[in-house]
């Protein structure tokens, strides 16, 4: 297979603190690729380590065949890159910061003006083309970063938590964006910390304090998980979750609504009896049910921390 | 009393973000200080010193001796001799001499027929600075001791003056030249410093890293715009100048320009080195005040450089704005060119080209 992205043992450290360590990562041409973890795991930083934007103080990296940071600003035109913060100039015009981006990346003239109309048009942008960028809904920045982001047609777009400043369906159609770049041959790396968003990707990788935990495709990570998931539902919700969190076996416990989310170790034949056996505050009333595996199961087994 | 309480919720806080801004803290403590000093240095009408030039053409024992009286008077030091009228004009107009001290052949006639009251010499004296040519003005009546029992009538000068380039010894001819090294200092300093910072700020530099841009293109890119902000505040501040209050525009127009560019190009270079120290709009406008005030102070702009304390001229030659004083007040006022002005010219391009190499490599296109 054909890698888009190679790394071996990358680290980073600030002083004394390590942002990234040893991170191995094989990226096939063609695929979304996510970074799920919680805040300060080091996806930013990852990314911005894979973009030559900072420096490795130990590992090798390749981006499309070339090593990095070495060989960083001949990369720079076949890849794209959407900041986590708005980055594009709020008093320009949509059109003036697409016009910007474009001779930023050396487009020449006619390419230039087919390809913003082109961008405006797929990205519902055209009827605001003249409005100052400032002036756009956080939907509307988000496709016009990425219309910016893929305006010079890279081979690999790395897009840094794209949806954290906008709604649920607005997160949808940009989604359906990316399927699209993707369909066309772009490998997209994308960093986020929305289960959902993780859901959607290809391939998956776990981060947690600049660990790589796990990685694999969504759907495997869930079949895979090293436990089990039993949803419990009734009254005294609160004082049952302070009883199970100290029997052995369970991994974590998180209320969600009327219900307790139970992660049990998958070494536990079965799960049901062995929670009513040692839980004495489970009443006849309570109903237990074992349930399939959601990536936020996966998130909390992977990362390991009893909550 | 809750009031009092909320009051001191937020003066607390605003000691604990201010502790923490130490450049801001740091301005606290340094401007008074600094500025104090410079003041205290720089306004010192008492001037010493002064680099004049001689032409004797007596060459004779009382010739001699007045130059030196002239010499004990310590006002000025004779830093050249000239021998032709012609050559001691063009050292005043290139500045190497603020005045020259012109001694006749009939000097011992002079001094000798007290009844035709005629001056023993002659000052020519470049006018472009009024302090340091009321100070050159101050010798004309100076009573020599060694030609007394010739000379007891003081009612005829000891000298006589000429002013060049600002006979009536009006303010604006002096003021506005400089006032254009003042203005240009604090827009150009402040435009491109806040200009760069502010994208930090916003986060656009975060995106332009990521392109194929380069640290220098980004440089010159943006200080483009600003050397034709600067050109545009030279015509209006020397138009103005020139028809409101009749300040004489005798040098040509091209040398003008040229040392505008060379004084804008170095003021964007240290506006540039300003971005990548300050991380907020606030900061560089902290530290663009931090040059104002000596490039107003010691430049020459208020204060003559020949009052200054030998440290202070220090100072003043590392500004960019002392040289461009100089080369302004030369150009405009008395049509020199900038190859009289070799020194200053060489030192606004040599603070340029340096300036610009360690903005360039203060500014790394990398995060590390």
């Amino acid at each position: 297979m054909d890698f888009a992205i190679e790394a071996h043992g990358v680290t980073r450290r600030f002083g004394t603190y390590t942002a990234v360590d040893k991170l191995d990562l094989r990226i096939p041409k063609g695929t979304i690729y996510g970074f799920l973890g919680p805040n300060g795991s080091g996806k930013s930083t990852s990314i911005r380590l894979l973009t030559g934007l900072l420096t490795p103080d130990a590992g090798t990296i390749n981006i499309l065949g070339l090593d990095l940071p070495r060989q960083a600003e001949l990369l720079r035109t076949r890849i794209g890159y959407m900041t986590q913060r708005f980055s594009l100039f709020g008093d320009l015009t949509l059109i003036e910061n697409l016009q910007f981006i474009a001779r930023i990346y050396s487009l020449d003239r006619k390419l230039m003006k087919a390809r913003i109309a082109e961008l405006l048009e797929l990205y519902e942008l055209a009827d605001r083309s003249n409005l100052l960028a400032d002036s756009l809904s956080g939907g509307q920045k988000q496709r016009l970063a990425l219309a910016a982001a893929t305006i010079h047609q890279p081979e690999l777009l790395f897009l840094d938590e794209p949806t954290s400043a906008v709604d649920p369906e607005n997160r949808r159609d940009f989604w359906e964006k990316l399927f699209d770049l993707s369909d066309a041959g772009t490998t997209i790396l994308v960093s986020t910390h929305y289960m959902d968003e993780a859901e959607r990707c290809h391939y998956l990788a776990i981060l947690e304090a600049g660990v790589k935990r796990a990685d694999d495709t969504p759907q495997n990570l869930m079949n895979n998980m090293k436990a089990n998931v039993v949803e419990i539902s009734g009254p005294n919700l609160r004082q049952l979750k302070q009883q199970l969190l100290s029997v052995p076996h369970v991994k974590s416990v998180a209320q969600q609504g009327v219900q307790l989310r139970v992660l049990v170790d998958k070494q536990v034949v079965d799960p049901l009896d062995y929670i009513r056996a040692a839980t004495p505050g489970l009443q006849a009333l309570h109903l237990l049910a074992l349930v399939r595996p959601s990536l936020e199961d996966v998130f909390v087994t992977s990362t390991g921390g009893r909550h | 009393m809750r009031f009092l309480g909320r009051i001191a919720a937020i003066t607390l806080k605003e000691f604990r973000q201010l502790s923490r801004d130490r450049l801001t803290f740091g301005m606290v403590v340094m401007i008074p200080l600094i500025q104090l000093l410079m003041f205290g240095y720089a306004i010192n009408n008492n001037i010493r010193n002064i680099n004049v030039g001689l032409l004797d053409e007596a060459q004779s024992f009382a010739s001699r001796s007045i130059i030196e009286a002239v010499k004990a008077t310590q006002v000025v030091i004779i830093t050249a001799r000239f021998e032709s009228v012609q050559e001691a004009e063009a050292a005043i107009t290139a500045g190497q001499v603020r005045a020259v001290l012109v001694l006749p052949r009939d000097l011992e006639h002079r001094a000798a027929n007290k009844a035709s009251q005629q001056a023993l010499g002659q000052w020519l004296i470049d006018g472009s600075d009024n302090i340091v040519s009321s100070a050159l003005l101050g010798l004309r009546n100076m009573p020599l001791q060694e030609l007394q029992r010739n000379f007891t009538q003081q009612s005829t000068p000891t000298f006589e003056a000429v002013l060049y380039f600002n006979p009536e010894r009006r303010t604006p001819v002096n003021i506005v030249p400089g006032l254009l090294a003042v203005i240009l200092t604090m827009t150009m300093i402040l435009f491109t410093a806040t200009a760069i910072v502010r994208e930090k700020e916003r986060g656009n530099i975060e995106l332009l890293i990521t392109t194929p841009v380069r640290s220098l293109e980004l440089m010159l890119g943006k200080i483009i715009p600003f050397i034709l902000i600067g050109l545009t505040q030279m015509t209006i501040i020397l138009s103005l100048g020139h028809f409101v209050f009749q300040v004489p525009i005798n040098g040509q127009p091209l040398q003008i320009v040229g040392a505008t560019l060379l004084f804008i190009s170095a003021s964007l270079t240290l506006g540039l080195i300003i971005s990548t120290i300050a991380k907020t709009q606030l900061q560089a406008m902290q530290m663009t005040v931090f040059i104002l005030l000596p490039s107003i102070l010691l430049s020459g702009f208020m204060f003559p450089y020949e009052g200054m304390p030998v440290p202070a001229q220090y100072i003043a030659e590392a500004l960019p704005a002392t040289h461009f004083v100089r080369m302004i007040r030369g150009v405009v006022l008395r049509d020199a060119s900038l190859m009289n002005m070799q020194a200053d010219t060489a030192y606004l391009i040599g603070f340029t080209v340096i300036g610009l190499i360690i903005a360039t490599l203060k500014f790394k296109k990398s995060l590390d």
